[in-house]
């Protein structure tokens, strides 16, 4: 064989048992839990298309964990969950991850992340009875721009580094020869080298992260890459397990976060640390003016905290009728904090404001000091952002899993814990549907969950020895395709960006972003869309699909593009379909089907699932009953 | 807000074939121009502006300019980081200076021994993950 290069790549194939793909948070704790239930007979390997250390969600770091039960009881936290996430919400998810939960943050704190404690129980460990200080009644401060450092490092040690591949994208899923709907590997490509990778695994592990810059994004130019959720998640999850057939769920829910705008810096804790209040541009609180809009989206306008969609909701009223600018007073609540401090407390003060950017959004704080803006002094502006698709922080579309086994009723649960609907092939994290809220903490508490059950799955399944139903050359022709189109047409123009034999990854990401913002209920339509103009998105992005065949890429860093984009295509169609499907308005603020702009709890208090059929290649929809495991009450009225 | 990278304080990482930011950027956007032994940001407008690069340069010759289609120019914000701590230099477009310091870790790097003094694998088919050994674990109440 000749030296590889580029469209001559090595072919490694490599046999585990348990492939888990990805590296951020859920990933980290499926690799710490796993590696000590498996003894020596199970083989775990981790492949990351980035460096462990600072890969996924949480790479930039966090100024908070949002999910630390301690007093609360796991059922409070399967009612708040449901709550803001409108009512359909799968109790036995949300309760396994909430008694889970805490034990990670423990191990966080153990291994060295600065977790900050009320001056009664300074230098106490959580575990020990330390009293964090909380910003709300879920959510605990930490000093956390080292967090994925950290956690990295425990799931690094105990996976061992040999069984580490950094930079290696895993782009699709293979099924087995023999047995019908079952996984049996995986198979992706380095980044760095001349290298394609073929992974044999009897279990799965699908957490490659959200989605981002499905749609068009709010930033514009060079700020393009500077969007609230990771730019690079391009919802490799939902899109690899969709093309091998496992079932999705609520993939019409989405996440519109109201953010300082243009940096997209977190409004958490100047709303719940410093009492911050948000009014429209004359001053008024537009929750509280607008009590009797969101009344019309009873009983959830009764929860404890009005949820997130409901207050965009109230937002977008505003802005639409003019009264915006949407300002978060800051020098108000800075003020009335600091009259009772002393002048070092107040410095104290500014520094946990800037930190609460600096730990996760330095943009934001790169904004506010290119604009001469000090918080004390300027108020300054929220605006919703684009829609993102995510599973783990305030949204829950996904992948529909079975249940934990002392807590499903029978029609949720197939076998094991976090197992999809396709034998061998699990996810957590922003992967699991219909369970929002577990943010970073619960991500890693569902990794290990997860973590378990694989080697229990593996254990179960000795005798399995995945053969694949495609072969290898097959698959790899494919993955290497844009590299291919580029080789064959780049010398046909004389400039090698505009050619009528391919299509850039950019432009085709583009494409589908203008797509999605104009008829899947973008920004530029305030979030609006109707049955007509899905229509003329289907018919759009199944030409976008024709054209996926003719991505190009001129180098690998191109390649991984030509499949992200293509991970954010399916992705993006999967949540058409479903916003397609529901024929009503269940999360106004983040998104409105105008031809059907109410909420309709008589005929879609339920879930809805699709499926992608590998052979027929056709979706299926349906509605799938909903049922609340943890009784629930708004006001009076029961759920 | 795009990653730059100073000309005369950038030294290839002295020969390597992967740079430090080329190993550490979550987006795959640091890149070696080997002629000059110089890294540069491949795709500005893909940038995060996570600084994980710019925390992890040896030379700190990596810094972030935010987005010139909207901000203003003359602002920085420049980490420079420790194991333990991270000093954050904020400059303002008007000249003013701020300065926080913030702890990132209260053990050594590489300290952490994952499975020290920790119980042993328990039973594979309960629910308990390994740590929970000692714990009754709740269910819903029915």
């Amino acid at each position: 064989m000749s030296e590889p290069s580029f469209g001559n790549p090595q072919i490694i194939e490599h046999e585990t048992d348990i492939l888990i793909v990805g590296g951020g948070m859920a990933a980290c704790g499926a690799a710490f839990e796993a590696r000590r239930w498996a003894g020596n007979d199970v083989k775990i390997t981790l492949v990351d298309k980035a460096a462990m250390d600072r890969s996924g969600a949480v790479a930039m770091g966090l100024s908070a964990i949002n999910t630390y039960l301690g007093q609360n009881t796991p059922e409070d936290y399967c009612r708040y969950v449901s709550a803001d996430l409108m009512g359909i919400t799968r109790d036995d998810l949300v309760f396994d991850v909430g008694r889970h939960v805490d034990d990670s943050v423990h191990l966080f704190e153990e291994w060295g992340l600065p977790v900050w404690k009320e001056k009664s129980t300074e230098g106490v460990a959580l575990k020990d009875g330390g009293k964090p200080v909380r910003s709300g009644r879920w959510q605990i401060m930490i000093n956390g721009e080292g967090y994925k450092t950290i956690v990295a490092e425990a799931a690094k040690k105990a996976l061992g580094i040999e069984n580490i591949f950094e930079r290696v994208f895993i782009v699709k899923f293979l099924l087995d020869a023999k047995e019908s709907n079952q996984i049996a590997g995986a198979v992706g490509f380095s980044v760095r080298e001349h290298k394609l990778y073929v992974f044999k695994a009897k279990a799965v592990l699908d957490v490659a992260g959200g989605a981002v810059n499905v749609f068009r994004p709010r930033t514009t130019g060079e700020g393009m890459g500077r969007v609230w959720y990771p730019v690079w998640n391009a919802g490799s999850t939902y899109a690899m397990a969709a093309e091998v057939g496992a079932e999705l769920t609520m993939m019409e829910n989405r996440f519109v976060p109201a953010r300082f705008k243009d940096g997209y810096g977190p409004v958490g804790a100047w709303f719940l640390l410093f009492k911050s209040k948000a009014v429209n541009g004359f001053g008024e609180d537009y929750v509280v003016k607008n009590a009797d809009l969101l009344s019309q989206f009873a009983p959830y306008d009764k929860a404890f905290v009005v949820p997130s969609c409901l207050r965009n909701h109230a937002m977008l009223k505003e802005m639409k009728e003019g009264r915006g600018p949407i300002l978060m007073d800051t020098p108000a609540a800075m003020a009335k904090l600091s009259a009772t401090m002393t002048p070092k407390e107040v410095k104290h003060l500014e520094a946990e404001a800037w930190e609460d950017f600096l730990d996760m959004c330095i943009g934001q704080a790169g904004v506010w000091a290119g604009l001469n803006v000090r918080p004390e002094q300027t108020a300054s502006e929220l605006m919703p952002t684009e829609p993102y698709l995510l599973g783990s922080h305030s949204g829950c579309c996904g992948i529909w899993v079975s249940g934990p086994e002392d807590i499903a009723p029978p029609e949720w649960q197939w076998g094991y814990n976090r197992m999809t609907t396709v034998k061998g092939l699990f996810s957590a994290g922003d992967g699991v549907g219909a369970s929002g809220h577990k943010f970073s903490s619960g991500s890693h508490a569902e990794g290990r969950i997860v973590g378990k059950t694989m080697v229990r799955f593996c254990r179960d399944h000795k005798e399995f020895k995945p053969t694949f139903k495609t072969d290898i050359k097959t698959i790899t022709e494919e993955i290497y395709r844009p590299v291919r189109n580029y080789l064959e047409h780049r010398d046909k123009t004389t400039a090698e960006d505009v050619n009528p034999y391919y299509i850039t990854p950019r432009m085709f990401q583009m494409r589908l972003q203008k797509i999605m913002d104009e008829y899947v209920a973008g920004v530029s339509t305030y979030y609006q869309t109707n049955g007509k103009l899905l229509e003329m998105a289907t018919n759009y992005l199944g030409m976008l699909k024709d054209d996926s065949v003719h991505m190009r890429a001129k180098d690998l860093h191109e390649l991984m593009r030509a499949w992200e984009n293509y991970h954010r295509l399916w992705t993006g169609e999967a949540h058409m379909r479903h916003i397609t499907f529901r024929t009503e308005t269940r999360y106004p603020g983040y998104y409105y089907r105008a031809d059907y702009p109410n909420l309709d709890d008589a005929n879609w208090k339920c879930f809805v699932n699709s499926r992608f059929d590998p052979d027929t290649k056709q979706w299926t929809l349906k509605k799938v009953p909903h049922k609340d495991l943890v009784p629930k009450t708004y006001g009076a009225a029961k759920h | 807000m795009p990653t730059f990278v100073h000309t005369e304080k950038c030294d290839g990482c002295k020969g390597g074939a992967v740079t430090v930011c080329m190993y550490i950027c979550p987006n795959d956007l640091m890149k070696l121009d080997t002629a000059r032994m110089k890294a540069y940001n491949q795709e500005p407008d893909q940038c995060w502006e996570c600084q994980c690069c710019v925390k992890a340069c040896p030379q700190q010759a990596i810094e972030v300019r935010s987005f010139a289609d909207w901000v203003p120019m003359g602002g920085a914000v420049i980490p420079m980081r420790t194991d333990n701590a991270i000093m954050w230099t904020i400059k303002f477009r008007d000249g003013e200076i701020k300065r926080f310091k913030f702890p990132v870790r209260t053990t050594a790097v590489g300290s952490i021994n994952p499975y020290a003094n920790k119980p042993e694998a328990g039973d594979l088919r309960d629910q308990r993950l390994f740590t929970e050994a000692d714990k009754k674990l709740p269910t819903i109440a029915s």
